[in-house]
């Protein structure tokens, strides 16, 4: 009977947690879709702040795509190699750029924004452009990339692989694309996850280095909380919700498939 | 089987090492070392772990740069500068390095592709070296799911496959079982004579030597202490490393005179005919050489323990506390422990070293 009362109990914290996090979500859903939030229930339901939304606000969602993605393959091609090489050089030199390289991830994003500001705030084009917002985003992301694709490359005998593989006649590029890049899939797609979730949801680093013209959709989010009505602002989480769910399942099904094709 | 070998070229180098050296961070692991190794011969590099032998292979391979130029020699050409991916030698890892991402016949065909081989010759190479080591059935299986000893002979395969200069074999049977490990050793050895291919066959097994080399060359701290026909190696051991690696020795010192070893043994009797002048001694001979007798001149010992191989089984026993024999009788005689034995050895059989060789 104590394991039961245990259990119960068990059920109990973690349905209150999740509803402690769920709740405020769901009332938000709600507060985007009720007329007036403030009367409540009675004054009835439309999608006027939605459709309002996405005719203010529907360029940042597509940015914050385009910005994720971007994002995405710059960190594949700077992150995946970039592993590789520090793994094949190892020592204490490897290590210091490790370092270096997550070093972003503890400096707070203002500070971070304002040191790209100070750089590359006088080439006027290179600072109007989503290509700003971009540099930040992956210079925040790369560790988490690099991390992943390292975490890997430690659990494979990748140097046995690549010395086999020498052994067949293969030069060292070819070496990277047919037998080092197919075992670290996995770290790959676990990387590629977690930079596009960070990158959809930067806020930080993005606030600073945005222009009216380069706004991403957490930017226009705090855009909308601050000047417009409750119900708009609320409405325009829902917005996000509705892309960055499906995307999130999205990714995670691709990496279970690319997962099982190298198991079977 | 000879029909079955015409079907590959012969392809195997001469392979010649000059004074060939290796040192890592001021060590020397590789002392100047001389090798000739003929074109189709299968040389065994044997000997403990640390010894130098797979830092020699990997020299030979091209996976380590030695000290100097002009050091390794395939069929006369200087190959010491080329990497590996251009010095064109087959490798069979210890632990195999065959690609997870590939299936049993993409793994054998990797090197045939790399070559730029069009697809249909390479499928039909690879069916032909599958069906040699008898994985045809496995073609399209993953190489997570096939055993260790089918991924042994993949790997063995796909070394094949390229028609390597050379075939050079790094503990390929380490890391099986021993009933696995021995059926391979046999198997491998015949395989490696059928493609009449130059072979380097690296481990620490001296049973797995004796069986695959046409030469082996017993290694230490570095350098070559012997080098030989596996038979010569054992009954005429070049000193006493090379005696204690490739099987047991048993060891008596003493002083000879008219041809008798005296042993101071404490409490029996111990003396063995050998031959010559008077001199002070160290002389060996294998367990399976010593035979009771019960004439004088024997070395008589006390038995402390027996154990049964089937046909024979090996008594332990010492001719004074802490000095012990190890001899191999037929398995139809009864000893019990504490009863003394009296037995000599073939004389032709008895190794003498110098002392303090």
């Amino acid at each position: 009977m104590g394991l039961r009362w245990t259990t119960l109990a068990g059920f109990a914290i973690t349905a209150l947690i999740a509803l402690f996090l769920v709740v405020p979500v769901l009332l938000s859903v709600y507060a985007g879709l009720s007329v007036n939030y403030a009367r409540g229930i009675s004054a009835g339901f439309t999608l006027d702040w939605v459709r309002q939304v996405w005719s203010l606000y529907s360029d940042t969602v597509w940015r914050s795509l385009i910005v994720a993605l971007m994002t995405l393959a710059l960190t594949l091609l700077i992150g995946v190699p970039g592993a590789y090489a520090l793994v094949r050089r190892g020592g204490r030199f490897a290590r210091i750029v490790e370092e270096l390289v997550t070093l972003p991830v503890a400096i707070p994003g203002l500070a971070l924004a304002l040191a790209l500001i100070l750089a590359y705030g006088g080439f006027g084009a290179f600072r109007q452009s989503t290509l700003f917002v971009v540099v930040g985003h992956v210079l925040f992301t790369l560790p988490f990339m690099m991390r992943a694709v390292i975490a890997i490359l430690e659990t494979i005998d990748w140097r046995t692989l690549d010395e086999g593989a020498a052994s067949l006649g293969s030069p060292a590029w070819l070496r990277f694309f047919d037998v080092i890049l197919p075992n670290v899939r996995p770290g790959i797609v676990a990387g590629a996850l977690t930079v596009v979730t960070l990158s959809i949801g930067e806020f930080n680093l993005t606030w600073m280095l945005h222009t009216p013209m380069t706004k991403t959709l957490p930017v226009g989010l705090a855009d909308a909380y601050a000047s417009m009505r409750l119900e708009v602002a609320s409405a325009y989480t829902l917005v996000f919700l509705i892309m960055v769910i499906p995307l999130l399942i999205g990714l995670q099904l691709a990496a279970d498939l690319t997962e099982k094709r190298t198991k079977s | 089987m000879n029909a079955r070998a015409e079907a590959f070229t012969r392809c195997g180098s001469a392979i010649t090492t000059n004074a060939l050296t290796k040192t890592f961070h001021g060590h020397t692991v590789l002392q100047p070392t001389h090798l000739e190794i003929a074109s189709g011969e299968i040389l065994v590099l044997l000997g403990p772990s640390g010894c130098g032998k797979t830092t020699l292979l990997r020299l030979i391979a091209g996976l380590e740069q030695p000290d100097g130029p002009n050091m390794i020699r395939f069929d006369g050409e200087d190959v010491s500068a080329l990497p590996i991916e251009k010095r064109n030698v087959g490798m069979v890892f210890q632990s195999y390095a065959l690609f997870p991402n590939m299936t049993v016949a993409e793994n054998v065909g990797y090197g045939l592709k790399v070559k730029g081989i069009r697809r249909k010759q390479r499928e039909s190479e690879t069916k032909r070296l599958l069906a040699l080591v008898g994985l045809e059935d496995y073609a399209d299986r993953r190489i997570t799911t096939v055993s260790g000893g089918q991924r042994q002979r993949t790997a063995l395969a796909r070394a094949l496959a390229i028609k390597p200069r050379v075939l050079l074999l790094d503990e390929p049977l380490a890391a099986l079982d021993a009933v696995l490990r021995e059926r391979l050793r046999v198997e491998i050895g015949l395989l490696l004579r059928e493609f009449g291919i130059t072979a380097v066959y690296v481990t620490h097994d001296q049973a797995e030597a004796m069986a695959i080399g046409d030469r082996i060359a017993v290694m230490q701290r570095g350098r070559i202490e012997q080098i030989g026909a596996p038979k010569a190696i054992y009954h005429r051991p070049a000193n006493d490393f090379v005696a204690d690696f490739v099987g047991t020795m048993n060891r008596l010192e003493g002083r000879v005179s008219d041809g008798i070893l005296a042993v101071d043994a404490e409490h029996t009797q111990a003396r063995l005919r050998v031959g010559g002048g008077d001199r002070s001694a160290v002389v060996c001979f294998r367990p399976e050489v010593a035979r009771l007798t019960a004439g004088p001149g024997a070395i008589r010992a006390r038995v402390i323990a027996t154990t049964f191989f089937g046909a024979t089984q090996r008594l332990v026993a010492e001719v004074a506390p802490g000095r012990q024999l190890q001899l191999d009788l037929a398995s139809s005689l009864h000893f019990a422990p504490g009863q003394i034995v009296a037995f000599d050895a073939d004389p032709q059989a008895i190794i003498e070293f110098e002392k303090d060789a």
